[in-house]
């Protein structure tokens, strides 16, 4: 029980750890830095990071016509259920259809992801070979080399994916899959050795001692590679635009690129579309943020 | 558990008892077997290390739909003689130093600010992260519309103080710097949340140490928090500069490139030339982005690493 605690807290505790108050007295100075400051921060912060999403909130609400105008004003008369039904309509529920598409390939790449970086973060971590430098080399290769956007368009096609929703899971896989086998790596070595050792004296078998017994383990990190990569693959909107484009499987953000060039006196209507893409990624700040930050900022203390 | 152990691991006392060591050299049975690599290897090899090893190859030819012709360097040639492409090469690297810059600047700034003691800390907090997690194009779209240099906000405000009204990405001098500063806006939050988890990772005693010794708060951030926030600095332009120079979604939401060529980066050039049916050419475009990627990353990550193993 012990080990399974210290691991489930390993992931974000640096993060958590605040540092210490200070107990000096509060003079006027320190004072004015906590409260003067501090006001100051969230008026700025109001304006430069709050304006953009509320002016987004206050266009979907609006009629076009005062949508066309642009102005951060509130809405003359409030539209913002007729907006939202009308965006969903558009072009036989295409925003449904992209809605759903784009979870189809988030659930599956993701799925994909965990499993198979996984299982070579935990070799990678525990057993040392040869291969070793390869495989950390190719990784980092991996996390900085952009993809060779018309020949594995060309691979696609010669394997008959182009186009297509698996083929579109795999690319997103694939692509994520180096920044998972780094954070999957570095959580293994937290995993102590004896716990392998007593499941193989137990008469565990590579497989069982992988699936039964270090993946429940791998949890926390599990949901931390799960969110980051749903928010990754959710927000994509290069690889659909060279790998699943058309009509077919429309997705959220090449949606949402079309429709700007399709509605184009239809403004209420195009921040209608941002605002709905906005709420999966908040769903999941508001759920899962210890796990998004611990994701995010994993490597900034080692380097 | 243990006395569970002890009989099963006496009954084989010859594949466990001997030595480990000498069951792995024999190959029996790892625990930890090779072919775990497999299924990633498998998609890592078929879907990224063959077209990138392939994209060397049709960089060199003339590649339409129906048929490849082997042209030699004549993309490469190409690519730096067309002023709109030179054009895009040169934006590349000035989108990725200006906005790698900026987010380093400020998010040591914010996290320094949101690790001391400060009225709404958690709030703060939430409000500069979240723009990282939102999809790129509706970031896009919304400051176009509120930079929009007749109607927007933007130039609203800056008119009422009459301040001088800029077209932000319908000026040719400034559209490249308009997106790199809306990026910036998205991106300073994970900057600043690396720099949190550096600075929070200090011993507090440095700080009670140097502050003994009667050290202001410049002094304290000059001597302490910056050398000591290091591997997060690292961290930070890495992660910015690769992003930074390969950007794409940013500069294709806000302005396609345009106005002209002035906002064109390498990563645009290859859409544009891909949409046009130059496979050829956009394909040379990414083994040119590939060079560059690999010219600057090399350098940059050997020279940060190297300082902070002398530390």
């Amino acid at each position: 029980m012990t080990v399974t605690e210290t691991l489930t807290t390993a992931d974000a505790r640096s993060l958590r750890r605040r540092p210490r108050e200070d107990r000096r007295p509060m003079t006027a100075r320190r004072w004015a830095r906590k409260y003067l400051v501090g006001i100051i921060a969230i008026i700025v912060s109001v304006v430069v990071f709050l304006v953009p999403f509320v002016f987004v909130f206050l266009q979907s609400a609006k009629t076009s016509q005062e949508a066309g105008l642009v102005q951060f004003s509130l809405p003359s008369e409030w539209q913002f259920w007729p907006n939202l039904i009308e965006v969903l309509q558009k072009n036989d529920y295409q925003v449904l259809w992209a809605f759903l598409w784009t979870t189809v390939i988030t659930v599956f790449s993701c799925a994909i992801m965990v499993v198979f970086a996984a299982m070579v973060g935990y070799v990678l971590q525990r057993k040392r070979t040869r291969l070793n430098p390869y495989i950390n080399f190719m990784v980092l290769a991996a996390l900085i080399v952009p993809p060779a956007v018309v020949p594995t368009i060309w691979v696609l096609q010669g394997v008959g994916l182009f186009k297509t929703i698996p083929g579109m899971i795999l690319i997103e896989a694939t692509f994520g899959l180096a920044f998972c086998v780094l954070l999957f790596r570095a959580f293994v070595g937290t995993i102590p050795r004896e716990l392998d050792e007593a499941a193989i004296i137990d008469g565990a078998g590579p497989m069982r001692l992988f699936f039964s017994v270090v993946l429940p383990l791998l949890k926390p990190v599990i949901v931390t590679v799960i969110v980051v990569q749903a928010v990754f693959v959710f927000s994509d909107f290069q690889n659909p635009l060279y790998f699943l484009p058309g009509n077919d499987y429309p997705t959220v953000q090449l949606g949402l690129y079309n429709f700007q060039s399709q509605t184009v006196s239809q403004f209420n209507l195009l921040f209608m579309y941002i605002l709905l893409t906005t709420i999966p990624p908040l769903i999941m700040y508001i759920f899962f943020n210890r796990q998004i930050v611990a994701g995010m900022t994993s490597g900034a203390v080692k380097g | 558990m243990t006395t569970a152990v002890a009989p099963t691991g006496a009954a084989p006392p010859a594949t466990t008892g001997p030595s480990k060591t000498g069951a792995k050299r024999k190959g029996i049975r790892s625990p930890y077997p090779s072919w775990f690599y497999i299924p990633a290897a498998v998609l890592f090899i078929v879907f990224f290390a063959v077209p990138t090893f392939a994209s060397f190859y049709f960089s060199l030819t003339r590649w339409t739909l129906f048929d490849v012709q082997f042209i030699g360097f004549d993309n490469f040639v190409q690519f730096f003689q067309e002023p709109q492409l030179v054009q895009g090469f040169i934006n590349t690297f000035i989108y990725g130093f200006t906005t790698s810059a900026a987010k380093v600047i400020l998010g040591l700034a914010l996290a320094l600010l949101l690790t001391g003691p400060i009225l709404g800390r958690g709030y703060l907090r939430a409000v500069v992260f979240f723009p990282v997690l939102v999809s790129t194009v509706g970031i896009g779209l919304t400051f176009k519309a509120l930079l929009d240099p007749f109607h927007g906000m933007v130039n609203g405000v800056l008119g009422f103080f009459h301040l001088p009204e800029p077209g932000w990405y319908t000026d040719p001098n400034l559209a490249l710097l308009t997106v790199a500063g809306v990026d910036v806006w998205k991106g300073v939050g994970i900057a600043t949340l690396i720099f949190m988890a550096g600075i929070v990772a200090i011993p507090h005693e440095y700080f009670e140490a140097a502050r003994m010794d009667g050290a202001g708060a410049w002094s304290v951030f000059r001597n302490i928090t910056l050398p000591l926030v290091r591997p997060a600095t690292a961290t930070v332009i890495i992660l910015s500069l690769i992003g930074g120079l390969r950007e794409f979604a940013m500069i294709w939401a806000m302005t396609k490139g345009g106005p002209g060529f002035t906002s064109d980066v390498i990563a645009s050039v290859i859409y544009k030339q891909y949409q046009a049916g130059f496979f050829g050419l956009s394909t040379a475009g990414n083994v040119i982005l590939f060079l560059v990627v690999t010219a600057v990353m090399v350098p940059v990550s050997w020279f940060l690493n190297r300082r902070e193993a002398e530390l």
